[in-house]
């Protein structure tokens, strides 16, 4: 990048008999320089078959960096491969010694990679194989987890409880902000979308019960499981990940420590111990929203609407909307800490590991959502 | 002719109120390979940050040639700091990127070269440091001593004027720590670079030192400045012999 850097480069291949040839390189060869693309040269080289032996030479150059060696080895790697003998004697010292230096370390055999092509087959083997690799993954990490709560149960699981309220305060009074926040909306939300069919029929009463199962049953637990995987389930991935990259999991293993117990564990205890809490939370406070609405609104006393939401609430509703609570947290924690274990050691691995986290509780929760509200249809309860 | 390529002038090194080194003067001379050495915790890395551009001294100020490198407007300083290269410890290298891409991306950024030709200069680079042929591989799929390897062809890659090592053998086997030395010196003498390494691997200041500066984390400042060598020989300071003995030897019985 000298100022002197902006003469152009000249290459002259010259012939001098049938099998012997000359390159002289003249000229400013820095970055910034015009250049003839090295590809001319060697096909220059290659129009003449009955070339056995190249001098290059390069006696007046104005300046040159990097960029002379690069292309001398690419010309010298050619030559090579055509059996033709090079001769550097005539280039300047510098350049020969670095030259020399490129090649003192000969290439591995092998350890280039070459690319191939795929057929679609190929890639949908590759897929398929990939998602049972996923699912064994799964199935060894449930196993896993097992056999850390079995250990808990016994009272041998060795982690810190200070590890473990960190992760409660983390999962729990941390996230009452945004819960609060989502949960007040839905349950707004909610009722002006029945409100605008009910109050046609002059129902507007029903509202409350609208709301009050809709929330309790359904959206209460959905919503907070959905805020708990975005906030919590990327946040365990990603502190389980990056602690992956600097070796601390491999720290734990060589002390005798299960990072399953150590580290897995406590967050799992925490994301179950209060989801069901932070759900509860979250229906009262969607009860909440959805009355603001209909009192201010739609001609409704709050007595009425207190009473009716009682009539139509019962236990069954708050048991099965809290028991979804559980088996969701017990699916982010799983989704959240899986990815986070079986990171790869970058920085760019942390981040997808993170977000499949994610995308992966998101999958777990709507399904598990449906089956159970399948089952509880089935049952009649 | 030498002439100096970075002075320091008066430096002092804190972090807020906790003073690291005070009053460094010392110069490093073109074509030199200098070696700030120390023991453990004395600020050597500190000081590294302070010539590269990532901290700011607390007083004192950093030459390139004749030019106040902390006292110049930001893009002078940028324009000063694309003259440099730096090895990282651990290299350093961007984890999601392939080692060509690594190294092509300052390339790809700073100058107005072709893709192919990039390439040709990636490979040239990676043959330098004897990494020929691993264009393709991730940071994560090659050991660490290929991994700093590669991180000296990244430094490299604008043919900087000033080469930066962070300790460039710490973690690398005997052999392998020799082979850099080696390459140290040989870029030196074929790019014509001046190269500055922090050590504190006797084997290594001894090999490829031609001037140093000695920083002491008890009195806070400099003991000494000038060749490893001529310092065991010459110096009667007992701390600087017993770090370049290893403790082995006193004041009084020098090798």
């Amino acid at each position: 990048m000298s100022a002197a850097g902006t003469a152009s480069g000249q290459v002259n291949l010259t012939r001098i008999d049938d099998s012997t040839a000359s390159i002289e390189l003249t000229g400013g060869w820095s970055h910034g320089a015009a250049v003839r693309p090295v590809e001319q040269v060697l096909a220059e080289l290659d129009a003449s078959k009955s070339l056995r032996r190249v001098s290059l030479k390069a006696h007046e150059l104005a300046s040159w960096d990097s960029r002379l060696p690069a292309y001398l080895l690419k010309i010298i790697d050619h030559c090579r491969t055509r059996r033709i003998d090079v001769d550097s004697s005539g280039l300047p010292e510098g350049v020969q010694e670095l030259l020399k230096l490129a090649r003192a370390v000969p290439e591995r055999a092998g350890a280039r990679r070459t690319e191939q092509k795929k057929s679609i087959l190929g890639r949908i083997g590759k897929t398929v194989l990939r998602g049972l690799k996923d699912a064994k993954g799964l199935m060894a990490f449930i196993g896993e987890t097992m056999l850390a709560f079995m250990a808990l149960v016994r009272g041998k699981a060795r982690f810190r409880t200070v590890d473990m309220f960190l992760c409660i305060q983390d999962a729990g009074p941390a996230a009452l902000p945004i819960v609060t926040l989502i949960s007040l909306l839905v349950g707004l939300i909610l009722a002006f979308v029945g409100a605008v069919q009910l109050a046609m029929f002059g129902a507007q009463i029903y509202i409350a019960d609208l709301v009050g199962l809709g929330t309790v049953r359904e959206m209460g637990a959905l919503m907070t499981a959905v805020i708990m995987s975005g906030r919590t389930g990327a946040a365990y991935a990603a502190q389980l990940g990056t602690m992956n990259v600097n070796s601390e999991i491999d720290a734990l293993r060589t002390m005798g420590i299960s990072p399953m117990e150590f580290l897995v564990l406590p967050r799992m205890l925490a994301l179950i111990l209060m989801m069901p809490l932070l759900c509860l939370y979250a229906d009262l406070m969607g009860i909440l929203g959805g009355m603001m609405v209909t009192v201010s609104a739609f001609d409704v006393s709050l007595v009425q609407y207190f009473n009716e939401t009682r009539k139509a609430v019962d236990l069954t509703d708050l048991g099965i909307g809290l028991f979804k609570g559980l088996a969701f947290a017990a699916l982010i924690a799983t989704a959240g800490c899986m990815r986070g274990m079986q990171c790869g050691r970058s920085a760019s691995a942390v981040g997808d590991a993170a977000t499949t986290a994610v995308v992966n509780s998101l999958v777990y929760i709507v399904v598990a959502d449906s089956v159970i509200t399948l089952i509880c249809n089935r049952l009649g309860i | 002719m030498k002439t100096p390529h970075i002075t320091v002038s008066n430096l002092t090194m804190a972090y807020g109120d906790f003073v690291l080194q005070r009053d460094l003067n010392f110069t490093i001379d073109h074509g030199d390979i200098f070696i700030i050495m120390g023991g453990s915790g004395c600020g050597k890395s500190t000081l590294l940050r302070h010539l590269i551009g990532l901290q700011r001294p607390a007083k004192g100020d950093v030459f390139y040639d004749r030019q106040d490198f902390w006292h110049a407007s930001d893009e002078e300083r940028v324009r000063l700091m694309r003259r440099i290269g730096v090895m990282y410890q651990s290299g350093a290298l961007f984890s999601s990127l392939t080692l060509a891409e690594n190294i092509a991306l300052p390339l790809g950024e700073f100058t107005d070269m072709g893709s192919r030709e990039i390439a040709d200069i990636v490979s040239y680079k990676l043959a330098l440091v004897g990494l020929a042929g691993f264009e393709d591989y991730y940071p994560s799929e090659i050991s660490g001593g290929m991994q700093k390897r590669a991180g000296l062809a990244r430094a490299m890659a604008l043919d900087p004027e000033i080469l930066f090592f962070d300790e460039p053998s710490a973690g690398l086997d005997p052999v392998s720590a020799k082979l850099l030395d080696d390459l140290i010196v040989s870029l030196r003498d074929t790019l014509g670079a001046t190269i500055v390494v922090v050590t504190h691997e006797l084997a290594s200041i001894f090999a490829i030192g031609t001037n140093s500066v000695f920083l002491d984390p008890e009195t806070k400042t400099m003991r000494a400045t000038g060749s490893p060598k001529k310092l065991l020989a010459e110096s009667n300071d007992a701390k600087i012999i017993q770090f370049l003995t290893r403790g082995e030897n006193h004041v009084d019985n020098p090798a």
